[in-house]
């Protein structure tokens, strides 16, 4: 794979991920649209310019962990890892199609490269504080991120992993809330608002940073103050689209876990064109 | 005369002290292992591995679906994580837990539960796990184990170590029994015959195996046979020693400080159903939640003692067909 540092790169590869996203979710009739094209750049600029990680040595023992703790988001991350050479391009349209290794949310049996089976919302992040602990214990340089959704921090667990993480000094765990503030019955704010939201995690002892989750400078800057901040872990409040990038998609609650229809998916790849 | 080998049970240590016991030397030996506790290290005995290896140890606070998650990090970042607490709290709390992150993807995670069953006594049916083994055989790829006493546990958790996968390990608050001698060899998945006989065969798991044991020795006093396997393993379950046992003797009575309901003895039926269809008898928990007391009390009250194992015994000897 080639890694970057360039914007405009790292947009470009975006944009193709979005289409695979659409392409594939249309494929399989049924999926997640909206909470995956909400972190295309935060994927994308972890998977192509920040990590640490060799796809052609997937257990590296000194690799940088992703974990997608919001697993239904899951055709991002595929379609990340299959462009940075994981997993095969070609077969991204067998998503959820019996005998795929791309499941409905990630699966390491079919994936070994992954580092988590996710899915069962709230579990990502204690998975994250396991892996920085050993990489802590092996004198490892390895940093573990972890992409949380919003609504998926309505879960008491993630809540006893941010009372952990800083009491620990887990300056090599980043967590970062895709706050694309849809869930699947509505609107956060009208189900469960979590506000006000980069209070509690600063008030837990987390190095917090509220960012514009789309732009790829600020999630670069983001990372590389996370990595410079010694002593606390980092929280990255991503202010986020759900849907970004298709207009008809954008902020509709609809796009949360329903796929487009062969007409819907033409104009969205049009937009992406 | 028989030359049954008598056995005299003297009282060793609790399953759960064998248990830190054991972790100390397995850490000692094995750099990799780190265990998890969640504020309850100095009645699970983790303390002791705490103490030897506080960079090892990672206190967790009360907050044990965290801390089967953190575990389950841990272990599929290449370390052997073992994450302790009550038997009831680890299996029902980090129960989603355990089966998103170790069962599902097949990582490398040791649970152990302690102040398994009713015989923690004053604390109350809160506090007694008596669905653990339910819930962790119905795990798929999970090994579950339940050791008798200290020689099984201390043997036990080392086969735990040096199997790759998820294992439940189950133990107990109060001093047991000590059965086996110094040395015994344990096999995850291997039945122990502890009695040999051939009429009925008495079945167990855990503090159940001593009281098995006392029923065994009446019984040969009355001109019975008495057969006692340790069932350690209950998960995967040694089909070829309870396939002889129903063929050999064709009367099994199992016996678990457990629910009856999902617990071992419905496990065994099944394997006896599939080979060799005999009567069974089933001494356990029966469709209640305790109450406190003293564990010497509850166990009488709730039907766990010799007595109800020689009962049993009667009634399946009564149903046995000839052979």
């Amino acid at each position: 794979m080639q890694k970057t540092s360039d914007p405009a790169e790292l947009q470009a590869i975006a944009k193709q991920t979005r289409r695979y996203i659409i392409e594939m979710i249309t494929a399989a009739k049924s999926g997640h649209p909206g909470g995956s094209l909400s972190a295309v750049e935060i994927l994308v600029t972890l998977f192509f310019d920040v990590m640490r990680h060799d796809p052609a040595n997937p257990k590296w023992p000194d690799r940088d962990r992703f974990i997608l703790s919001k697993g239904h988001a899951c055709p991002v991350l595929y379609a990340v890892m299959a462009e940075c050479g994981y997993t095969p391009v070609d077969q991204l349209n067998t998503l959820r199609k019996l005998g795929s290794i791309y499941q409905g949310h990630p699966d390491v049996r079919f994936i070994p490269a992954l580092e988590a089976s996710t899915g069962s919302l709230g579990e990502g992040l204690s998975l994250g504080i396991g892996m920085a602990l050993a990489a802590r214990l092996n004198q490892s340089p390895s940093r573990t991120y972890v992409v949380l959704g919003d609504g998926e921090i309505q879960e008491g667990q993630v809540w006893e992993a941010a009372m952990f993480a800083p009491y620990h000094h887990l300056d090599n765990l980043v967590a970062i809330v895709d706050y694309n503030k849809i869930q699947l019955d509505g609107f956060v704010r009208d189900i469960l608002d979590l506000e006000p939201l980069t209070d509690k995690w600063r008030s837990f002892g987390w190095n917090v940073l509220e960012i514009d989750g789309h732009s790829i400078p600020a999630l670069q800057q983001a990372f590389a103050t996370a990595s410079s901040v010694k002593g606390k872990p980092t929280a990255i409040i991503a202010q986020t689209i759900k849907g970004k990038g298709v207009s008809f998609m954008e902020n509709n609650p609809k796009f949360h876990g329903t796929a487009p229809t062969d007409d819907e998916a033409k104009r969205a790849l049009q937009e992406l064109a | 005369m028989t030359a049954k080998p008598k056995f005299e049970l003297k009282l060793g240590l609790a399953t759960r002290e064998a248990f830190g016991k054991a972790l100390v030397e397995l850490g000692r030996e094995n750099k990799d292992v780190v265990v998890c506790d969640a504020d309850l290290s100095k009645s699970t005995y983790t303390s002791l591995f705490a103490k030897e290896f506080p960079d090892r140890f990672f206190e967790c606070g009360i907050a044990e679906a965290n801390m089967t998650a953190i575990g389950a990090g841990l272990s599929a970042s290449g370390k052997i994580a073992f994450v302790s607490s009550f038997s009831v709290f680890s299996m029902n709390k980090g129960f989603e837990q355990l089966r998103v992150t170790a069962a599902f993807p097949n990582v490398n995670l040791k649970v152990v539960g302690t102040h398994s069953g009713i015989s923690i006594g004053e604390d109350g049916p809160s506090q007694m796990s008596i669905e653990d083994l339910s819930l962790a055989c119905s795990l798929p790829g999970f090994t579950v184990l339940s050791p008798a006493d200290e020689v099984a546990m201390m043997a036990l958790v080392w086969a735990a170590a040096e199997h790759f996968g998820p294992v439940f390990i189950r133990a107990g608050r109060l001093k047991a029994p000590i059965v086996y001698q110094p040395g015994q060899r344990f096999e995850i998945g291997k039945a122990i015959q502890v009695v040999e006989g051939s009429d009925v065969t008495l079945m167990a798991t855990g503090l159940m195996l001593a009281e098995s044991i006392r029923a065994a020795e009446t019984l040969e006093g009355e001109g019975i046979s008495a057969r006692v396997i340790d069932l350690h393993t209950v998960k995967p379950l040694d089909r070829d020693a309870i396939a002889k046992a129903a063929s050999e003797t064709r009367a099994i009575v199992v016996s678990e400080e457990h629910l009856v309901d999902g617990g071992l003895g419905v496990r065994v039926a099944q394997v006896v159903a599939e080979t060799s269809p005999c009567a069974m008898e089933f001494v356990g928990i029966e469709n209640t939640y305790a109450e406190s007391g003293t564990p010497e009390q509850l166990l009488e009250k709730y039907g766990l003692v010799a007595s109800n194992v020689l009962e049993a015994a009667r009634r399946v000897l009564k149903r046995k067909k000839p052979g």
